[in-house]
């Protein structure tokens, strides 16, 4: 695990200046990974000239050319499979699924073919791409531009799961997951790519610029997957959460003053299970959070490794909380959006025990 | 029944829809007549420039490239002009495989091994096409092209080793047998999924022209699974980015007990695929070896000249079971065989040769009882690292491996209690001295 205030790169004075929101991290990290590696391609549906609906990919097609930065056509399975022929030849794809809703046409190819590639070849052929893609709720979305299905991808062996929750932990998962030579799955939470979100959706945005997390130095560094980082020190219970939620529990344990231990995970495959039970085992309590469906939702497999592992050191049943086992609602957004009176509750319970 | 909508009332009178479910022409019994079939004398069609645009060519996709007619020699534009000794090469390839096929398959009915899938009859659509690409274009085989690794010289113990999932397998028995992979021979891991390897294929053909190379792709896909939404995204992509990929299609009208019909070979040819996205479509006698080489080979020049990616449809028949899972004498006419009109491609290919008195009976007979005698030495050699089931298998611990490059720690507490189940089960020591635990 690395604390929040551990600097991998050596950063300069000019780079403590240079603050980013996360989607300018990310085009950061793409940029940073074309440069230093001629085998890095990036494609996906609108990613080119126009630079994607998010702008994640702006100005890489003018840098680096038609040929490494493309227009695809509107096929998630084609998007997929054609990395999975592109890591056999030797490069290294990172191809965009616009929303993680509209990824499902791509599940054989990931989960038959990339994921078991180098089991299934013995390590001959390797499938070393990483799919970034924007996920989770708080926009407005409606039920397919909202989905959190990083469960799916969990479930699955062969695949990396990674999730950011600051633009600079974006930039350095981001160039990890690139420079893996295993599939990874990298899920970006978009509700929180120009600011993080206290989960008070009726209090203004807050920009990155005025978070220190949104210091992103030049040049490359890199954060190891599989290192959860611990986002607030307390002794009073360990808090699992990823993504977007990683903002809005801190900000209930702030409103309520409630000293926590928040892990914020980063990687769900490989999962930073030291870090976990380290806390849990001093904290006596854990309270899981995330914005997916409840229902075989990864806080599920969290809750059994927690239960399984530290039982002894448990003082309170584990407690989730998740967005509901409903579609993502559009016009109820805010009433399915595991928001700081679900959480609070669940904090109020859990350290009542 | 579906309720309408309330207040719809009008329709009443409308005729009722009938739903269409296709049904082939001949079932188990029933007496098989092929007439239906159209097959043009060899040598009519005619043969366009590689870099025709496929706009000129339509005619090429519901027609049939033929080279080798009834009188055995090769005719029309299409003829190759292989001399006689790759000729005999090819048919050497072609009856190695039908060798390989025979004892592999007796091998599964023996017992040491689960499965096995021959290609009988289509032979020609392996060997003949992979003798007309470069030995380093890389091949994004389905399941029934064992005939690309025979005539790339794969050492045919390895392939045994594999089907046989024993200790010698560099798959680590881990896949089905005939999941063959070899990236020293470029030939692709085989899948068993259907069709995610054709727009596998395109990608890497356009990571190819990305890095400005000279390899080219080409992947081999059933008729069945041509249904498959892959099949769409590979000529999508194929066509959009104008890939140096072949789409080798080969249509042996089975699908396991699925005729080719409910691929929609009823309405149109599966070439005829090409031409809604302006691909370049061939629809070739795949018995005809000669035929098979001509136009795998005019698409790898089509390819190598940027000039695009052809499909190539494959007409043939497959002459046995889908797998030794499978009875086909439950759905089809044992006289579907016999009758198919196209031949078979090892007996065309050699008739050729002996009509151009470069070939007798005699040498052919030597020729097989060799393929026979190797195939059967090699089993041998391959019996000596186990057989399915018996032990010789590689070590528990490589069913954690490869997973990921490295192990996480979820996977290596999950090792360690397969190996405490393997000591549990065999507390006195394990089989075999331990050897393969």
């Amino acid at each position: 695990m690395s604390d929040t205030q551990t600097k991998a790169a050596p950063a300069t004075e000019q780079d403590e200046e240079r603050r980013l929101n996360m989607i300018e991290a990310i085009n950061d990290a793409l940029d940073v990974s074309m440069a230093k590696n001629p085998d890095v391609v990036v494609m996906g549906e609108d990613v080119g000239y126009f630079g994607g609906v998010f702008r994640c990919t702006a100005g890489l097609q003018d840098k680096y050319g038609k040929t490494r930065v493309f227009d695809t056509p509107i096929s998630e399975c084609g998007i997929i499979a054609v990395a999975v022929g592109m890591g056999a030849y030797g490069l290294r794809p990172v191809p965009e699924i616009q929303f993680a809703d509209y990824i499902y046409p791509g599940l054989d190819q990931l989960i038959s073919e990339a994921a078991r590639l180098r089991y299934r070849s013995a390590g001959e052929y390797i499938a070393p791409m990483t799919v970034r893609s924007p996920f989770g709720g708080g926009i407005f979305g409606g039920q397919t531009h909202s989905q959190s299905p990083e469960a799916i991808f969990t479930h699955v062996s062969g695949l990396k799961t990674v999730i950011p929750s600051t633009p600079y932990d974006a930039k350095g998962l981001l160039i990890s997951a690139i420079e893996d030579n295993d599939p990874v799955i990298f899920f970006e939470p978009k509700r929180i790519y120009n600011g993080p979100f206290s989960g008070y959706y009726d209090k203004p945005a807050q920009p990155w610029k005025r978070f220190d997390e949104s210091v992103v130095p030049e040049g490359h560094y890199s954060i190891p997957l599989g290192k959860a980082r611990r986002v607030t020190e307390g002794d009073r219970v360990t808090i699992l959460a990823y993504g977007t939620m990683v903002h809005v529990v801190e900000e209930v344990c702030k409103q309520k003053g409630v000293e926590a231990d928040i892990l914020d995970l980063r990687t769900l495959v490989p999962l930073d299970i030291e870090a976990i039970e380290a806390s849990v085992e001093r904290t006596g309590r854990c309270l899981i959070v995330h914005e997916a469906t409840r229902t075989s939702g990864f806080g599920a497999e969290l809750s059994a490794l927690v239960t399984e592992r530290c039982f002894y050191h448990l003082e309170a049943p584990v407690e989730r909380v998740t967005g509901f086992d409903t579609p993502y609602p559009h016009s109820l957004e805010w009433a399915y959006f595991p928001g700081p009176i679900r959480i609070g509750e669940a904090l109020d319970k859990i350290l009542a025990e | 029944m579906a309720d309408r909508p309330t207040g719809a009332v009008q329709g009443d009178n409308r005729p009722k829809l009938s739903l269409h479910v296709p049904e082939p022409k001949f079932r188990p019994g029933d007496a098989v007549d092929f007439s239906h079939l159209q097959v043009p004398e060899a040598g009519t069609a005619m043969r366009p420039d590689e870099t025709c645009d496929p706009k000129d060519m339509h005619e090429l996709a519901y027609g049939l490239v033929r080279v080798l007619g009834e009188d055995n020699k090769a005719h029309g534009a299409w003829d190759p002009k292989l001399d006689p000794e790759t000729l005999r090469k090819m048919l050497g390839h072609m009856a190695m495989t039908r060798a390989f096929d025979e004892r592999m398959f007796r091998g599964q009915r023996q017992g040491k091994t689960s499965f096995y899938m021959k290609c009988t009859g289509e032979e020609a659509t392996s060997v003949s096409a992979s003798m007309a690409l470069a030995a380093d274009d890389m091949v994004f085989p389905s399941y029934r092209q064992q005939g690309i690794l025979i005539q790339r010289g794969y050492p045919m113990i390895e392939m045994i080793n594999q089907i046989y999932s024993n200790k010698g397998d560099k798959l680590k028995g881990r896949q089905l047998p005939i999941m063959y992979s070899s990236r020293e021979h470029s030939f692709f891991t085989i899948s068993g999924n259907l069709a995610t390897q054709t727009p596998q294929a395109v990608g890497w053909a356009m990571a190819s022209a990305i890095k400005g190379d000279s390899r080219i792709a080409a992947t081999w896909v059933g008729e069945g699974s041509t249904a498959e939404g892959d099949f769409h995204s590979a000529c999508t992509f194929a066509t959009v980015y104008n890939a140096p990929v072949i789409l080798n299609v080969i249509n042996n009208q089975w699908a396991i007990s699925s005729f080719s019909g409910f691929a929609g070979a009823e309405r149109t040819t599966f070439a005829a695929r090409a031409l809604g996205y302006g691909l370049a479509g061939l629809r070739v006698d795949g018995n005809d070896a000669l035929a098979c080489y001509a136009a795998e080979q005019w698409a790898a020049n089509r390819a190598r000249a940027n000039a695009g990616p052809t499909l190539i449809e494959f007409f043939t028949y497959r002459a046995e079971g889908h797998s030794t899972s499978d009875d086909p004498t439950g759905y089809r006419s044992a006289q579907e065989r016999t009758e198919w009109p196209l031949g078979d491609p090892v007996t065309r290919l050699k008739d050729h040769l002996i009509a151009l008195g470069e070939w007798d009976e005699e040498r052919q007979e030597k020729m097989d009882l060799e393929a026979a005698e190797h195939v059967k030495k090699t089993t041998k050699e391959a019996e000596a690292n186990g057989i399915l089931g018996h032990g010789l298998h590689h070590p528990f611990r490589t069913m954690f491996e490869d997973v990921f490059e490295e192990l996480p720690w979820h996977l290596k507490e999950q090792a360690e209690q397969a190996i405490h189940e393997r000591e549990t089960k065999f507390p006195e020591g394990l089989p075999n001295g331990g050897k393969g635990a």
